[in-house]
């Protein structure tokens, strides 16, 4: 099953189930409590989701790695490979 | 054909190819090349100094797509110094694409593991030997580096000043004076946008593909032979999609995969390299692969 089809097939029953129970589809008798939070679930969810997304890249923009120290060995060693080649035999 | 053979039976297609003696383990580095004048020596001189410092036995097929700036003329100068068991040129006509640049490599490969990387010094020969510990330490058939995880990361420069003083291309280290060095990767208002699309791509990526690697557009890994010919079969996209599809299929095909982390330098960091096209690009390579895999 391709990621599409599970994530059609998963949002087709958290979908058909949310149905079910907010429009008595079911013949449940929930306490109107339970239908108040219900009812608007899937755009909390989808809030929640979109800033639990833009949380988590931002965290992880602000703590990225910027490897100065790799930067610097880095620039060394072309300085040591250069002067080794160019004493092999190497024309630059 | 090689590559049929390996899908029927990986174990049996590891033939031994002469003069290696049975059991012991051979990496071939498959460097696809186009203008790399300037870098290619040095990637060459840190891969030989890498494998050397640790023993590893090793072979670098340098793989030129007929680069105009006379990269091959450098490639066979590095032959020479080198010696031609340890740097093989099996150069190409033209430009072709990463793909069948794999696929010619391969073919003259005599090792029984393959690791890809780019050779314009943004994947450092150094974290070679890491992977294959990791490898050896897992038995993984695929290692990955990840600049997303650990102490992975990404260092950059400042492009402004290498247009203006290099012209172009902006080549990394094209060394003059002292001084001819990048500034301070210091993260500016620029790069962090870059940062975030690199950031939120992977985070979507993540969410949709669920692949089991926390970075699949990287292409500096380590692969067994045979599951590098098998996957290359299966993969139909180009570009750096090419380098996710190869994770998410290698997932499909219950290959286990191990992760490094590495420094990354990008050579583009803070150009919009990340511009509309290359966005929708992405997104469309995304989606492609969220609907068939």
């Amino acid at each position: 099953m391709t990621k599409l089809a599970q994530w059609l097939w998963g949002l087709a029953l958290l979908g058909s189930t949310w149905a079910a129970l907010t429009t008595g589809a079911l013949g449940l008798e929930l306490p109107s409590s339970c239908r108040e939070v219900l009812w608007p679930l899937p755009a909390y969810l989808l809030v929640s989701a979109g800033c639990y997304a833009l949380g988590t890249v931002g965290y992880r923009v602000a703590t990225f790695h910027d490897c100065e120290d790799a930067a610097r060995e880095l620039q060394s060693q072309i300085q040591e490979a250069r002067a080794d080649l160019t004493r092999r035999g190497m024309r630059f | 054909m090689a590559s049929e053979e390996a899908s029927r039976s990986p174990r049996r297609s590891r033939r031994e190819p002469e003069g290696r003696a049975p059991r012991q383990d051979k990496y071939s580095v498959l460097l696809p090349t186009y203008n790399e004048r300037e870098n290619l020596p040095l990637i060459v001189w840190l891969l030989v100094k890498s494998f050397s410092e640790s023993g590893i036995n090793y072979e670098i097929i340098i793989i030129d797509d007929g680069s105009p700036d006379g990269t091959r003329d450098v490639a066979e100068q590095l032959e020479k110094i080198y010696g031609s068991d340890k740097i093989l040129l099996r150069p190409r006509e033209k430009k072709l694409g990463l793909g069948t640049a794999y696929i010619h490599g391969m073919k003259h490969a005599t090792g029984n593991y393959i690791i890809i990387m780019d050779a314009d010094l943004s994947h450092h020969p150094k974290f070679i030997p890491e992977f294959i510990r990791k490898q050896k330490e897992g038995n993984f058939d695929i290692v990955s580096g990840t600049r997303y995880k650990g102490n992975g990361g990404v260092y950059g420069w400042d492009l402004k000043r290498k247009i203006i003083r290099d012209g172009a291309k902006p080549s990394v280290f094209f060394t003059g004076s002292p001084d001819d060095s990048f500034v301070q990767p210091v993260l500016r208002t620029k790069n962090l946008i870059v940062l975030f699309n690199s950031r939120g791509a992977n985070f979507i990526t993540q969410i949709l593909l669920r692949p089991g690697a926390s970075d699949l557009t990287g292409s500096f890994r380590l692969y067994r032979k045979e599951v590098l010919q098998k996957l290359i079969e299966k993969c139909v996209s180009k570009g750096y999609v090419f380098q996710m599809e190869m994770i998410v299929r290698a997932r499909q095909l219950n290959y286990t995969i191990g992760e490094v982390p590495i420094s990354f330098v990008d050579r583009v960091y803070g150009e919009s390299k990340l511009g509309g096209n290359e966005i929708v690009s992405f997104l469309k390579g995304l989606l492609t692969l969220f609907a068939t895999t």
